[in-house]
């Protein structure tokens, strides 16, 4: 599979990177190039094998009870903008 | 009851599925130690975790797993012991993380089934398709500052059911007895407190429309509809629009839409104009979920009797009429109160009196079952006052009123306003033998055929006796006198 | 004072041979002088230090002192550390000071450890050279005589690495997602070991693949390494990926020796193309095992060839993912757009590096729709195969060895015209991490120019023990006393 620039284009906007029609051959170019190196795992015979995502291990639950929370300034502090206790961001129209 | 629309090309039903939003009734969040109540100052029920700070790492809440599996077993669905946490990743200022921590693959809840009763006294099952768990999305706030949108992360991470149905349900009522069937399930679970307007509880409202027998036709989905009225009338619109736009040679394109509920209209959302792609995969900070079946069947010998069961019940042992009952369970707390009226008393009346006097009651006050201004016990009271000829029916009502009006006891007010009813024959008989003196002619009348005037007689005795006669012995004493 | 052990300092500090206030201000002067020439710290905290140093000594004059009481470490920037910035060496993380402490810091502090800065690395962990980070590239301290070029000190824990070789560390935290502990610790002649995966809690670490990364140390000696992770590790409820076991004692497993135990050889490990000096030197690490008492075996394992291939599909596209938060909403660097999408795209256009950003598109594109099964299901089922093929030779070995680099340190600037070139260090390290088990490095010998080599001894999941003891013996054999070149002059 090859990436043409209409497809790094589309996953630059997926991914929220602006990317400069200027840099679009390099990015294709180097995309497609670890993707074709990638290709090697075609070969694989993967039937029947069941997909191994993480440790195996069962997830751990936690009991329900208020133990967080409570801390606006902290979460508040990096904010690039913030109004009163809100994050702000540019206007999102619905 | 079927319902169709009738268009220039033929008649049209409407094909409706349902996804509802349950925000599950527990302390603290999915993922996180913040609390979940409502209402709070902005920001100030977020964690780290809620934020999406860098390496922060969900740890998901025993008790949101339980009320989830309850809720299963509550639709009679499925409960898979083996699930797992899946990402959706999509950017948008409420969503910290930039992805939504949901079960995609392989549901917590797998199919299962909801059973309506419609007013005609029919039945309908409709299918439910999978209950899964997620995360909620914080708040935006976009009318607060002429240029910038502002965000409250206190609902970010708190846990969702989202209940997805088949595409089964063929009519606005459908819809609405869908969701208040399923409001009525999770309230009695305690999984979901179904407040629509508090957003609890949110319906995404999946229409298309066909002509009967073909297959389905694009659907629309209309977002996050905030009341049973609203779904119902999104519906009707939605597929009128729909017909409109077939009928006129047109294509209706699948998309997502807003209800409009002051223009009565639907609309495309321009937010969701960007192609999806949300490039689900397991969430590799959270290992699979597996269920031990010795806590589901722990889960399902403590749950509470299911409407279904208890309305199966109410007619069972009450013999209460199929209307009746479904009625009565249509709210856990009303159902509550029936059966404290009920229980040791004629339950026939008493659900009379529940779904007749207190229902008007409430509707009038602008009260709920919750917090009814006239308590189970002091109706039961009241019909163990009529039962023991205290008081009569008539009375009844008065006192009911009374006991609404001043908080106090039945009894108390039976004593302070002379409520009891008159049994002495000697008094009844004075006051007949005053009344027919003074309307002889009427008497005449009456001698002479005129049957009707026995009730004419009757009112005027009670009248004379401020209603509280025993309406039994005056008719017999009537009887007599007019022998 | 700098050619002591940790292990040698903390029982100086305890016999109160000199204060631990007087140990962080020498290091922190050697800092001082070698940081500007190999920038192996991003954000250097002296006063924290000597605020640490001082209460260590107040410790240690109690008679409470910790197994770290007043040693001076270097801590990778990428775990957070509680109102001292930490950028993971982004520019979108430029401004970010976390309010929490990374439960391995907090770990290394409760056992009283003093906090020299925050180590550079490559940006966001993605890199094996260093040379990604947004606070420029770190210099390792080994170069050749008459070639005054720097070389790479490994990556991404590459400041680390330079640091704890250099001597202006004692010790360092690294994390390793793909041999970002192991290679960095056979570039600067140091020992690195990414333990288990699940050993160490992930809990305030910045993420950079969730089911691959680990921390670790990084230090002079297998018993420095061994007591740094007896501290680092353990069982933490915030991480749902920690692993509830009890931490054993490293430090005595080092000295255990490897008599009886079998060691393998797996044979797909061996190619053509690797270099004559490092196959010698895998042979030699073999001959000194034989000599010290452990049986070799010939094992296979299949699959680990394709490891390197899978790992740049999984780590992508799990960084994928974990790089959306970096937003700038709620905290990070911001940079304004006509609108929100605008200021999004402008925001971590402006905030990522060329390889975050090449892999953060990769991600993307083996995550979207249509590609998903081809790529990334395909990738976790090789994944599964390369597990099974290590579950199998374990069955018949106790651990295995192997190089850890198929090269030593190359030149600043080498290998960046292309990214797959680049990715070709780590072919040997990242089957560890594809599998989760441990995974060792220390320094073997030279090659024939005088750069440091490592091997690799990888163990079964959570025995770290058995690692720790081949690892000892293979010190004791190869005996590495070379010193980098800026260390012999600073
Ligand atoms: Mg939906
Ligand atoms: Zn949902």
């Amino acid at each position: 599979m090859s990436l043409d620039p209409a497809t790094v284009r589309r996953i630059a906007r997926l991914a929220r990177i602006r990317v400069e029609e200027g840099e679009l051959p390099r990015l294709q170019n180097e995309l497609n190039g670890i993707l074709g190196w990638i290709e090697q795992l075609q070969e694989v015979n993967v039937e029947g094998i069941a997909p191994l995502t993480g440790a195996e291990m069962a997830l751990r639950l936690r009991e329900d009870a208020v133990t967080d929370g409570g801390i606006p300034e902290k979460v508040l502090a990096n904010a690039p903008d913030r109004e009163g206790d809100f994050y702000a961001v540019p206007k999102v129209v619905e | 009851m079927s319902y169709t629309i009738e268009g220039r090309t033929g008649v049209w039903e409407v094909v409706i599925g349902l996804e509802v939003h349950c925000q599950v009734i527990s302390k603290a969040k999915l993922f996180s130690g913040a609390a979940t109540t409502f209402g709070a100052e902005p920001n100030t029920q977020v964690s780290f975790v809620d934020a999406a700070f860098p390496g922060m790492l969900p740890v998901p809440n025993r008790e949101c797993i339980a009320q989830a599996v309850r809720t299963g077993l509550g639709l009679r669905a499925q409960i898979n012991l083996v699930s797992r946490f899946d990402r959706k990743n999509y950017f948008y200022p409420d969503l910290p993380f930039g992805y939504q921590i949901t079960q995609f693959e392989k549901p917590l809840v797998g199919k299962g089934t909801i059973t309506l009763e419609l007013e005609d006294g029919t039945t309908r099952e409709i299918g439910v398709t999978r209950l899964h768990l997620e995360q909620d999305a914080g708040k935006s706030l976009h009318d607060q500052n002429p240029t910038k949108t502002y965000v409250d992360l206190n609902r970010a991470g708190v846990g969702l059911m989202e209940i997805v149905s088949e595409p089964d349900m063929r009519s606005p009522e459908e819809a609405g007895a869908y969701l208040r069937k399923l409001r009525s399930i999770v309230r009695t679970l305690g999984t979901c407190d179904g407040n629509m307007e508090e957003g609890s509880m949110r319906a995404d409202v999946n229409v298309s429309v066909r002509h009967p027998g073909e297959d389905y036709r694009t659907r629309c989905e209309i977002k996050n509809v905030n009341s049973i009225r609203f779904v119902m009338q999104a519906v009707e619109v939605e597929a009128a629009r729909q017909v409109q736009v077939w009928e006129d040679g047109e294509e209706v394109v699948q998309e997502t839409r807003l209800f409009d509920s002051a223009h009565g209209e639907t609309r495309p959302m321009r937010s969701k104009e960007d192609a999806h792609d949300y490039r689900y995969f397991p969430d590799p900070d959270l290992l699979p979920l597996e269920l031990d079946p010795a806590w589901v069947a722990g889960l399902k010998a403590a749950l509470p009797e299911l409407p279904d069961d208890r309305r199966a019940r109410f007619m069972e042992d009450y013999g209460l009429s199929p209307y009746d009952a479904s009625v009565l369970v249509a709210e856990r707390a009303s159902a509550d109160y029936f059966e404290a009226v009920a229980k040791g008393r004629d339950a026939k009346q008493a659900a009379n009196w529940v779904t007749g006097e207190l229902f008007a009651l409430l509707n009038r006050a602008g009260r709920t079952i919750e917090d009814p201004p006239v308590p189970a016990a002091a109706l039961g009271r009241i019909l163990d006052l009529i039962a023991d000829g205290t008081i009569n029916g008539k009375i009844a009502k008065t006192l009911f009123e009374a006991v609404a009006e001043t908080g106090e006891s039945p009894d108390a007010l039976v004593e302070k306003r002379g409520l009891r009813q008159v049994t002495d024959t000697g008094a009844i008989d004075a006051v007949i033998a005053r009344i027919l003196g003074a309307n002889a002619d009427k008497v005449a009348q009456y001698k002479s055929g005129k049957d009707k005037l026995f009730g004419f007689f009757v009112g005027q005795v009670m009248r004379e006796m401020k209603g509280k006669a025993n309406p039994a012995l005056v008719n017999e004493a009537l009887k007599r006198a007019l022998g | 004072m700098f050619e002591l052990s940790l292990a040698e300092a903390r029982d100086a500090l305890r016999a109160r041979k000199f204060s631990a206030a007087e140990l962080t201000e020498a290091y922190l002067s050697r800092l001082e002088a070698l940081n500007p020439k190999l920038n192996a710290y991003i954000t250097p905290t002296p006063e924290l230090a000597l605020k640490q140093a001082a209460a260590a000594d107040a410790a240690l004059a109690r008679g409470e002192g910790g197994p770290l009481t007043g040693i001076p470490l270097a801590i990778k920037d990428l775990f957070c550390t509680a109102g001292v910035r930490t950028t993971a060496a982004s520019n979108i993380l430029r401004p970010f000071v976390p309010p929490y402490e990374s439960t391995v810091t907090a770990h290394l502090l409760r056992d009283g450890a003093v906090f020299l800065g925050k180590a550079n690395l490559d940006e966001f962990a993605m890199g094996s050279s260093n040379m990604t980070s947004a606070f420029g590239a770190v210099a390792n301290p080994w170069t050749l005589p008459g070639d005054a070029r720097p070389r790479v000190p490994g990556g991404s824990s590459g400041g680390s690495a330079a640091a704890v070789a250099a001597r202006i560390a004692l010790g360092a935290t690294a994390t390793d997602t793909g041999g970002s502990i192991r290679q960095p610790a056979s570039f600067c002649g140091i020992v690195g070991i990414k333990p288990t995966y699940g050993r160490c809690s992930r809990w305030g670490i910045v993420a950079f693949a969730s089911s691959l990364d680990q921390a670790g140390p990084l230090a002079r000696t297998v018993e420095d390494a061994a007591i740094l992770l007896g501290s680092m590790a353990g069982f933490d409820p915030k991480d749902s990926t920690s692993a509830d076991i009890a931490v054993p004692d490293f430090a005595a497993a080092c000295a255990r020796g490897v008599k009886g135990l079998r060691i393998g050889v797996p044979r797909e490990y061996r190619s053509d193309d690797m270099p004559p000096e490092i196959e010698a030197l895998w042979q030699q690490g073999l001959a000194w095992l034989k000599d010290a008492g452990a049986e070799i075996v010939d094992v296979s394992l299949p699959h680990t060839k394709y490891g390197l291939a899978t790992y740049y599909i999984v780590a992508p596209a799990e960084a994928s993912s974990n790089l959306a938060r970096y937003d700038g909403v709620r905290f990070g660097a911001r940079v304004e757009g006509a609108d929100l999408i605008e200021m999004y795209e402008n925001t971590r256009a402006a905030g990522f590096g060329a390889e975050v950003k090449r892999r953060v598109l990769i991600g993307t594109y083996v995550l979207s729709a249509g590609y998903y099964d081809a790529y990334y299901l395909r990738a976790q089922k090789v994944r599964a195969l390369i597990r099974r093929d290590f579950t199998e030779a374990f069955g018949k070995v106790d651990a295995l060895l192997t190089p850890t680099t198929p090269s030593a340190a190359f030149v600043q600037g080498e290998r960046m015209d292309d990214p797959v070139k680049m990715y070709l260090n780590d072919v040997f390290t990242v089957p560890a991490n594809m599998s989760g088990i441990p995974g060792l490095s220390l320094p073997a010998g030279l090659d024939s120019s005088g750069l440091p080599l490592g091997l690799q001894v990888l163990g079964k999941p959570f025995d770290e023990e058995t690692v720790f003891a081949v690892a000892g013996a293979l010190e004791k054999a190869a005996h590495f006393t070379a010193r980098p070149a800026l260390q012999a002059e600073g």
